[in-house]
């Protein structure tokens, strides 16, 4: 057993090794560089990097899953929105307790995943389509709930969740780690995570192989829309606040960092391992353009370099392995 | 002039890793049909990727009438006369006959296309060959063999000299061969060569002069085909002599172990199992023949409960059972390898291992615990029972010969121990070795008692392997054969026969 553990950490090192090596460097280039070496590796701006990578996290690992069957889930920003204003609003116009505001958001985000999971194994339209026809719903009925401004509310059990600390640790790096935990264990150690690789790998042999398809879709993608409302209510705990553009583009950093780590948007082959590296090589970049001063409009075409580039490396690496 | 229309001299060609090629010699002489055989990995594709110019070879050269030509790309080779047929065609479906004949040269007419123009002189072409296809069909419409028909007329189009055709019948039916051989022997007879690739010994005896094979990417021997015969090619082949072929030394009970009635896809509109009852007696290997369509595959879908609204009436061990979907039919001991690998069965980015497994998970994985070491046990059993040649258990499995991973396909669904396996194409794509191989364990299993329902287009080994064979024809059951009267013409008078006693057409 113990062996065996010795080889999976040996691959995941192999596997990962393109990306691994982008991530030190960054790290060590912040450290290096004048204006960010006394800022940078403090524990305080390596919570910060957690704190700001958690939701990315969360929605990377609904949307690993997403994309290892093949699909995409471009809803997944809205419905941070939509369980922003929901949870926001439960307390501050309902008065309802905190917790019952915030578990009413997170629910609101799996009612959206499933309805997402219906209409993909249902209808057999293609999950771009119907999340991005869910993604415009989910957003306008955000906007049509908190008619358009921001549900303000500062009570500290609100702001637990998001801005809170668990002993020295923030709460969303907590929530991040279980949410991480439990999904690598649903992935790779359950019958259904591999059904996901089969699905996602070759459709018409997982109906052959007896695979109900239309359940896995439905799972994953009710999970994704799960993941979304954490997300969005950690957000809006965060920012004290629930508003409907917080969610602004987040499906995207969360496609990148799954693409990022490497997994396959052909379907079929992916780890959440790589995703981690992902979501951080993301987190560190946000915040180490933003201490090395670089202005928020530059900061996009950077990033967008940084994801062709680290993508294009593995695509090489892999098509070395392959020939 | 050369005695050659085309001489490939000395070329090499080497991979990462692998030597493909090492110093392979052939030679083509205008109007004669040539065989190129060899296993899967002997080179015969990389020689002709060489020849049609999308590997460059590091050594040798390639003379065309005598005159050497440097082929350096697509249109290098198209330039020169050589048109290839691959295995997958790529024809335009929803294009017609003649829009894909032209694709990309159309005639050009007063208001852009001119269709009608287009379209006679496609059917000119086409009659000229006696295809027997309209040029305004709809490519989808067609059969795979007259697909295949419209390719080598639109190669012909492009005045191809050299014609290379890549497994062509390996997906059309025994009469339409037939066919494609007539046109094969007329392109010939104006001066076409034409370099045939084919695992089907009874085909080059049939339609090829000469032929040359390969072995480990090596020139082996060239030999007319009139003065060979298909032992001593096999030998060629394989570099040893294979003693025996088909295995078949088991004895089938007269239990009747399967028993399906009425069976009927249940579809109103292009119902392909119209009505089809048939037995299965334990430890025995019962063919299904038939002409490609025949339904026999879409048969073993409904009993696999993989066809919604299926009828029927199914028995398993003298109990009515109800499948409702394949997870069903799993459970009660029911496997099914299906016919295209590829298509139906390959995790292709996963491994040996994944591959292996899928289908028996619950044997190790438990409540987020998953047993490696158990997942690991049962892939190299089925690795070991059926001589699967991997470098590991991690190995990607598209890395695998087609022999190989047909292995890992039938391991996969011996895994779940079944009672009754069915096996679709079991051989389809395979080299002789592991043909040979698969025909072995074959028998074995009908040893351990395991019933087989073998599905196959390839009459030889349904004549060679099977115990009793059913033959279908357009979603009925025209006739059962036993053992001692199996022939392939007994087979083909009920292949074709149109409709039978008894059985309703609905």
């Amino acid at each position: 057993m113990l062996e065996q553990t010795g080889k999976g950490i040996k691959r995941y090192f192999k596997d990962n090794l393109g990306i691994l090596i982008a991530l030190i460097g960054m790290v060590v280039f912040l450290y290096i560089w004048p204006k960010t070496h006394a800022t940078f590796l403090t524990p305080n701006n390596i919570f910060n990097v957690l704190r700001q990578s958690a939701s990315n996290l969360m929605l990377a690992c609904g949307m690993t899953m997403v994309i290892i069957l093949g699909g995409i889930d471009l809803s997944v920003g809205s419905i941070i929105a939509m369980s922003g204003v929901f949870a926001a609003g439960a307390v501050v116009w309902h008065g309802m307790p905190e917790i019952v505001g915030l578990l009413l958001g997170i629910l609101s985000g799996l009612l959206f995943g499933l309805f997402n999971g219906f209409m993909i194994s249902m209808t057999k339209i293609p999950p771009f389509i119907v999340t991005l026809a869910s993604m415009n719903i989910a957003k306008g009925i955000a906007q049509v709930y908190s008619g358009g401004k921001p549900i303000r509310c500062m009570t500290d059990a609100w702001k637990f969740l998001g801005a809170g600390y668990v002993g020295p640790i923030p709460t969303p790096v907590v929530t991040m780690f279980i949410v991480f935990v439990v999904s690598v264990l649903f992935l790779n150690r359950t019958r259904i995570g591999r059904h996901i690789y089969a699905v996602g790998g070759n459709e018409t042999a997982a109906r052959f192989s007896g695979i109900s398809i239309s359940k896995v879709k439905f799972v994953v993608f009710a999970f994704s829309g799960l993941m979304a409302g954490l997300a969005g209510v950690t957000i809006a705990s965060r920012l004290y606040s629930g508003t409907c553009t917080s969610g602004d583009g987040a499906e995207m950093d969360a496609i990148a960092a799954v693409v990022v780590g490497g997994t396959s948007m052909a379907g079929g082959s992916g780890r959440l391992g790589g995703t981690l590296i992902g979501v951080l090589i993301i987190g560190i970049l946000n915040n180490g353009l933003n201490l090395m001063g670089i202005n928020s409009n530059w900061q996009y075409i950077v990033k967008g370099v940084v994801i062709l580039a680290a993508v294009y490396i593995d695509f090489i690496r892999n098509n070395k392995k392959a020939a | 002039m050369s005695e050659y229309l085309l001489e490939m001299k000395g070329i090499s060609k080497s991979f990462p890793g692998v030597k493909a090629l090492q110093n392979v010699n052939y030679q083509l002489k205008a109007g004669e049909i040539h065989a190129l055989l060899g296993e899967n990995g002997a080179g015969k594709s990389t020689l002709i990727k060489v020849l049609g110019g999308i590997y460059h070879p590091e050594e040798g050269s390639i003379f065309i009438d005598g005159n050497e030509v440097s082929i350096n790309g697509v249109n290098d080779a198209r330039d020169n006369g050589i048109s290839i047929i691959h295995q997958e065609l790529v024809l335009v479906p929803r294009m017609t006959v003649a829009e894909n004949i032209f694709l990309g040269r159309e005639p050009k007419g007063a208001f852009g296309v001119d269709k009608i123009k287009m379209t006679a002189d496609a059917q000119k072409m086409l009659d000229n060959f006696n295809v027997g296809v309209d040029a305004d069909m709809e490519i989808a419409d067609l059969t795979i063999a007259k697909q295949q028909m419209v390719e080598i007329v639109k190669a012909i189009s492009f005045n191809c000299r050299i014609l290379v055709m890549d497994e062509p019948t390996s997906s059309i039916a025994e009469k339409e061969v037939n066919a494609l051989f007539d046109i094969m022997r007329d392109l010939t007879s104006r001066g076409v060569g034409i370099i045939y690739i084919s695992h089907k010994m009874s085909e080059i005896f049939e339609v090829c002069d000469r032929v040359t094979v390969l072995r480990d990417g090596t020139y082996v021997d060239t030999c007319e085909v009139a003065q060979t015969n298909r032992d001593h090619l096999v030998s060629l082949m394989v570099g040893r002599e294979l003693d025996k072929y088909y295995v078949r030394d088991h004895v089938a009970s007269k239990d009747v172990v399967l028993k399906c009635t009425h069976i009927n896809d249940g579809k109103k509109l292009h119902s392909r199992v119209k009505d089809v009852s048939f037995e299965l007696h334990r430890g025995e290997i019962l063919g299904f023949s038939g002409l490609v369509g025949a339904g026999r595959s879409e048969t073993m879908q409904c009993i696999f409960g993989l066809t919604k609204g299926s009828k029927g009436e199914i028995e398993l061990e003298g109990k009515k059972v109800n499948i409702r979907n394949a997870v069903d039919a799993m459970k009660l001991g029911i496997a099914m390898v299906p016919e295209d690998r590829k298509l139906e069965g390959l995790y292709h980015v996963q491994s040996v291992r994944f591959n292996s497994t899928i289908e028996v998970l619950h044997e190790f994985i438990n409540h987020f615990y998953v047993n490696l070491g158990r997942e690991i046990e049962i892939t190299q059993e089925y690795i070991d029972k059926m001589h699967t040649k991997t470098p590991s258990q991690e190995q990607t499995v598209t890395n695998l010969s087609g022999g190989n991973q047909q292995k890992v396909m039938i391991g996969r669904w011996m895994a779940t121990h079944p009672k009754v396996l069915i096996l679709d194409e079991p051989t389809r794509g395979v080299d002789v070795g592991a043909k040979a191989e698969i025909y072995e364990i074959m028998n074995e299993l009908t040893k351990q008692g395991v019933s087989i329902i073998m599905i196959s287009s390839e009459l030889p080994e349904i004549i060679n392997m099977s115990d009793r064979v059913y033959v279908m024809y357009e979603g009925n059951v025209t006739g059962c054969i036993d053992q001692k009267d199996i022939s392939q013409e007994s087979i083909m008078h009920l292949a074709t026969l149109e409709t039978t006693g008894g059985t309703t057409n609905a």
